[in-house]
């Protein structure tokens, strides 16, 4: 080995501590990139050859009833490479062991197996027996919710009639990736939701289809145009009761999945990005320290020949060296932190199996990035060190010049006492060195407000969503629009405190080019259950008049309050028409829309109509409510709230406490690296100062808080920054990840900066005393005998 | 100050100092025996590298000897540990050196009143500082100072707290001839006015003349001890 290598290598063992800060930061950085990047290209890679091997189809389209014949038409469209046409019915269930009614999605399959469009992958079980129009395989999600498996019975409301289902299959299907009943309610409830695949003909003849269907799915050939199918397919199941074709983006399922693989997409790359930003301000702090402090060694390599090229060489050798170790280990422990992560996903989103493999690009990237933040880390030391002639660094590094400053022209330091006075001044002098440890543990701060806010957000978004907007405990859906006396059926019924009806109508509205799809809802203007609430908070009653828009789906129409909006109605008449925007109202999930349900009436032309009703439910009585409504065939489906908040906030849970005990642990890392390096820093600058005061009787403990003084401060300082940062990152987040089916509120509370606070101010408290006690190895005699 | 022997400050009592290099052993003290006397000023002579350095760091409860006893006064240094050793810097001695080791974030007055601020009966610092004739100066901060007048400072720093004793080591090592003697003069005022016990290191034979002892060291051993009978005053000196 050179003689200049056996320098970076003691030279780096000296600096051990310091090394492994570096070493942990930049592990962490890397170690998310690597795990979310593989997480996310497995997430993608699964989707593919799934979609590829069950054959999920492009374009679908929901009719009330088409004759066989319609398919053939549709077959003809350029474009459309294959066809599939099904029988789909939402029906009651009544799932042994389950007290409140649940939805089943009847979907038909073909009597023989054959593969055909969204199939189903079977996963344990069999398909049904020919014949045998009893069997049915049940989705995965729902089995595993309710304990169910191969051989178990469940009774359905299949068109009034009770019918006694028997489960010989447990499936997936690429249309279910994320099961969710459909646009009312937007997060899995698997307990009172669950797909259910039956023979076609057992179907056909419960709902008197035989020969037709009520579902189509087509794919596309590669060079079809999706909008062109689109209309071509409304064009020809208009007269068969479309609700509308529409491309696998507004697929509930696929949408999910994208939004949720875009998503992780982005902060794969984001939250890497800040921790490696940490590793290289990290790196710059101790290679200029370093450089400073060898400027006699460099003078005297240079005057014996050693050209600027090796010096600059020799001190990016002890940058990689550095950073060496995190690489390998982040890469190392990202992947196998990634394997964890992307079976967390597989709660929410079922594959039949998931594809994780080691991506040789990723690995490449990720030593990329870290050479390049060791590179950019050790610039500007480099630059220094090769910059400097030789003669002028054999002199002494330029006396520290410390001039009368700010506090002496505020007259501050006159209430301090001679040390804190070398605290502040020593801060002052070096203000961008303050700013950037500041920062770095501003950026700790940062990202465990980051990690927290996730929690905030959503009990925010569930308070609101569903005690403040939704006031309902339970929504009834009716199989179909029925005369509005049906409420008071409704409200006879025993545990029904209050019933608000509701007429919900599927349209599409446009503005110009603007096009959405979503349903009117007709409410009750004396209704209480139902809360249109405006941007500040204030509750609005409901215009007589013209449609209320929530704001994300007015900006998606680029329409404002006044503005009118073409609405084309996909049921009953199907009539068209324009419509005011009387109102807009703010909330966070869906894109919905509201009438008074007397105007929503008189546009349809229609008497007064309801889809269903808004309950009140005295909660002593309400398992019995339930148990009636189960069994009540004109009741198509039952949404009630505590299941639907529990359901979403179990979903969420998990990965929420997954991803903020990941940034806890890698925040109280970057807080203790930046804390131990600054303090070791200054004990490596200062040990002649310590040293003097040693000598003029202080003690240790007095010493320590010359040298552990300046960190608080720098710590005191970076968490209003940490704040002020944390808050921006959650701002860019939820912008990042605002989607049509729910946006995260901005809301952080108190409860998380205070978190934010301890736990960096313990990584702080910890580190500093790490350093304390190492101030007593100081050698007084050895370090007053050199010269300064 | 007279020569005559008060009662002694110091008494050290064949003390040695072994210092552990790896494998081998560098002896730097062996057997020294020593009384400073009160209100004396002793010069330390002797090459570099005998001893010098070791033996007032012993003194000054900056080091513990490997044998041998320490007393001051009455007490015994030797057992004490480092928080007692701590306490008798901070009340008893003032110590300057060859590097003059100020606070550069502190102002004169301020590394004056570093001192002042942790001593049980101090002087002003505007005292200490006039008394080594640097008031005007006293809001400079070291960068902005010749290195006499820092070592100046560094002096006054030490006396502020009326320390019994004054431990000089190479005092006047980093300086020129004028600004040396200068700072000798103030040395001697301090002795002279405030009858600080004082003890300077040097390698300077012609400062040796401003003693009222001098002892020479060589080797890690007392090699001379004598008493000067026209004690010459700094101004007087010349090399
Ligand atoms: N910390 C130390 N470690 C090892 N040897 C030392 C140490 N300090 C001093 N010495 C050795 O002790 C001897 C005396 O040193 P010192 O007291 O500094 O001499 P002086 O001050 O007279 O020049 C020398 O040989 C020196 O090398
Ligand atoms: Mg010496």
């Amino acid at each position: 080995m050179t003689i200049l290598n056996r320098k970076v290598f003691r030279e780096l063992g000296r600096m051990r501590g310091q090394v492994i800060a570096i070493t942990l930061v930049m592990a962490c950085g890397i170690m998310l990139y690597v795990s979310s990047r593989h997480t996310y290209i497995s997430l993608l890679k699964s989707q593919e050859s799934y979609y590829a091997s069950y054959r999920f189809a492009d374009v679908f389209a929901g009719i009330k009833r088409a004759p066989a014949s319609t398919a053939e038409e549709i077959a003809g469209i350029p474009g459309i490479s294959r066809v599939r046409t099904r029988i789909v019915m939402d029906v009651n269930l009544d799932v042994p062991g389950l007290d409140e009614p649940a939805t089943g999605r009847l979907v038909s399959m073909p009597e023989r197996r054959r593969p055909v469009l969204n199939d189903v992958a079977i996963q344990e079980g069999r398909y049904p027996a020919v014949g045998r129009p009893e069997e049915v395989i049940i989705s995965e999600a729902f089995a595993k919710a309710n304990g169910l498996a191969p051989d178990d019975w469940i009774g359905a409301v299949i068109n009034g009639r009770q019918k006694a289902l028997r489960v010989v299959g447990i499936g997936l299907s690429p249309e279910y990736v994320y099961e969710v009943q459909g646009t009312g309610s937007i997060f899995p409830d698997n307990l009172r939701f669950g797909v259910i695949w039956m023979a076609r003909d057992a179907l056909g003849a419960a709902f008197d289809m035989e020969g037709g269907f009520n579902d189509l799915s087509v794919a596309l050939s590669s060079e079809a145009r999706e909008m062109d199918v689109i209309d071509r397919m409304d064009l020809i199941l208009e007269p068969y009761g479309s609700t509308g074709a529409y491309g696998r983006d507004s697929q509930i399922s696929h949408r999910f999945l994208m939004d949720e693989i875009i998503g992780l997409s982005v902060s794969s790359n984001f939250t890497p990005a800040v921790f490696l930003g940490i590793a290289a301000l990290l790196l710059h702090i101790v290679f200029s320290r370093m450089v400073r402090a060898q400027r006699d060694q460099i003078a005297i390599m240079k005057a014996f020949g050693y050209n600027n090229l090796s010096i600059g060489w020799h001190y990016l050798k002890f940058a990689f060296l550095a950073i060496s170790g995190g690489t390998l280990l982040g890469i190392v422990g990202g992947f196998l932190l990634g394997r964890p992560l992307t079976a967390l996903y597989q709660d929410y989103y079922r594959f039949p199996d998931l594809v994780y493999e080691l991506n040789y690009d990723v690995i490449a990237l990720a030593a990329i990035i870290s050479v390049s933040a060791a590179f950019l880390g050790t610039l500007h030391a480099l630059r220094s060190a090769m910059s400097l002639p030789p003669a002028e660094a054999m002199r002494p590094d330029s006396p520290a010049h410390f001039r009368p400053l700010a506090m002496e022209r505020l007259g501050v330091h006159q209430l301090l006492t001679p040390v804190w006075r070398m605290i502040f001044r020593n801060m002052e002098r070096k203000p961008v060195k303050t700013l950037l440890s500041a920062f770095g543990i501003a950026m700790a701060v940062a990202i465990l407000v980051m990690g927290r806010f996730t929690f905030d957000s959503i009990e925010y978004l569930i308070d609101y969503q569903f005690r403040t907007v939704q006031r309902d405990d339970a929504a009834v859906v009716f199989a179909g629009p029925r005369p509005a006396r049906a409420r008071f059926e409704l409200s006879h019924l025993p545990g029904v405190v209050r019933s608000e009806p509701y007429r919900a109508v599927p349209v599409r509205l446009r503005s110009g080019h603007r096009m959405k799809q979503t349903s009117i809802n007709g409410l009750d203007p004396a209704g209480e259950l139902r809360q249109l609430i405006d941007r500040d908070g204030q509750t609005q009653s409901l215009p007589p008049e013209g449609v209320v828009l929530t704001r994300t789906l007015a900006d998606l129409l680029a329409v404002r309050e006044g503005d009118m909006v073409a609405v084309e109605v996909l049921e009953g008449s199907r009539m068209q028409g324009r419509l005011p925007v009387s109102l807009l109202v703010d909330e966070l999930i869906g894109i919905s829309a509201y009438m008074d349900n007397r105007a929503l009436n008189r546009f349809l032309g229609e008497g007064s109509t309801i889809s269903g009703a808004y309950l009140s439910v005295d909660p002593l009585r309400a398992d019995a409510l339930y148990a009636t409504l189960k069994e009540t065939p004109a009741v198509a489906g039952v949404a009630v709230r505590e299941a639907v908040i529990k359901g979403f906030e179990d979903s969420i849970a998990e990965s929420t406490s997954a991803t903020t005990f990941t940034l806890t642990v890698f925040a109280c890392i970057i807080a203790c690296g930046m804390v131990y390096n600054g303090a070791r820093i200054a004990l490596e600058e200062r040990n002649r100062e310590m040293a003097s005061l040693r000598v003029l009787g202080f003690t240790e403990r007095e010493i320590s808080v010359v040298l552990l003084g300046e960190q608080a401060i720098v710590t005191l300082m970076a968490i209003p920054i940490g704040f002020l940062i944390g808050w921006g990152l959650c701002y860019l987040a939820v912008d990042a990840t605002a989607q049509e089916l729910y946006r995260m509120p901005l809301v952080i509370t108190g409860k998380t900066y205070a978190f934010a606070f301890l736990v960096v101010g313990a990584a702080a408290v910890v580190s500093a005393y790490v350093v304390h006690r190492q101030l007593r190895h100081l050698d007084m005699i050895g370090v007053l005998k050199i010269q300064e | 100050m007279s020569t005559v022997q008060t009662e002694p400050v110091f008494r050290a009592r064949s003390i040695s100092k072994v210092y552990r290099m790896g494998e081998v052993d560098v002896t730097a003290l062996r057997g020294v025996d020593l009384d400073l006397y009160a209100g004396e000023l002793a010069v330390f002579l002797g090459a570099s590298g005998s001893g010098k350095s070791t033996l007032l760091n012993i003194l000054g409860g900056l080091d513990v000897p490997s044998g041998g006893q320490v007393y001051y006064r009455e007490r015994e240094m030797t057992g004490a540990d480092e928080a007692d050793r701590t306490g008798f810097r901070r009340r008893s001695v003032g110590f300057v050196f060859q590097f003059y080791n100020l606070i550069p974030s502190l102002t004169a007055l301020e590394n004056v009143e570093l001192v002042t601020e942790i001593a049980e009966d101090p002087m002003t610092a505007e005292d200490a500082l006039g008394l080594v004739g640097l008031q005007p100066r006293m809001h400079h901060f070291p960068a902005q100072m010749s290195g006499g007048e820092q070592q100046r400072v560094a002096i006054a720093r030490a006396i502020a707290k009326r320390p019994e004793v004054l431990l000089c080591d190479e005092p006047t090592g980093a300086l020129d001839y004028t600004t040396g003697k200068r700072v000798l003069e103030v040395i001697e005022k301090v002795n002279s006015t405030l009858g600080t016990t004082t003890a300077v290191i040097t390698h300077n034979a012609a400062i040796a003349d401003m003693a009222d002892r001098v002892i020479r060291l060589r080797s890690g051993e007392i090699v001379e001890v004598y008493a000067n009978k026209a004690k010459k005053r700094p101004d007087e000196l010349s090399w």
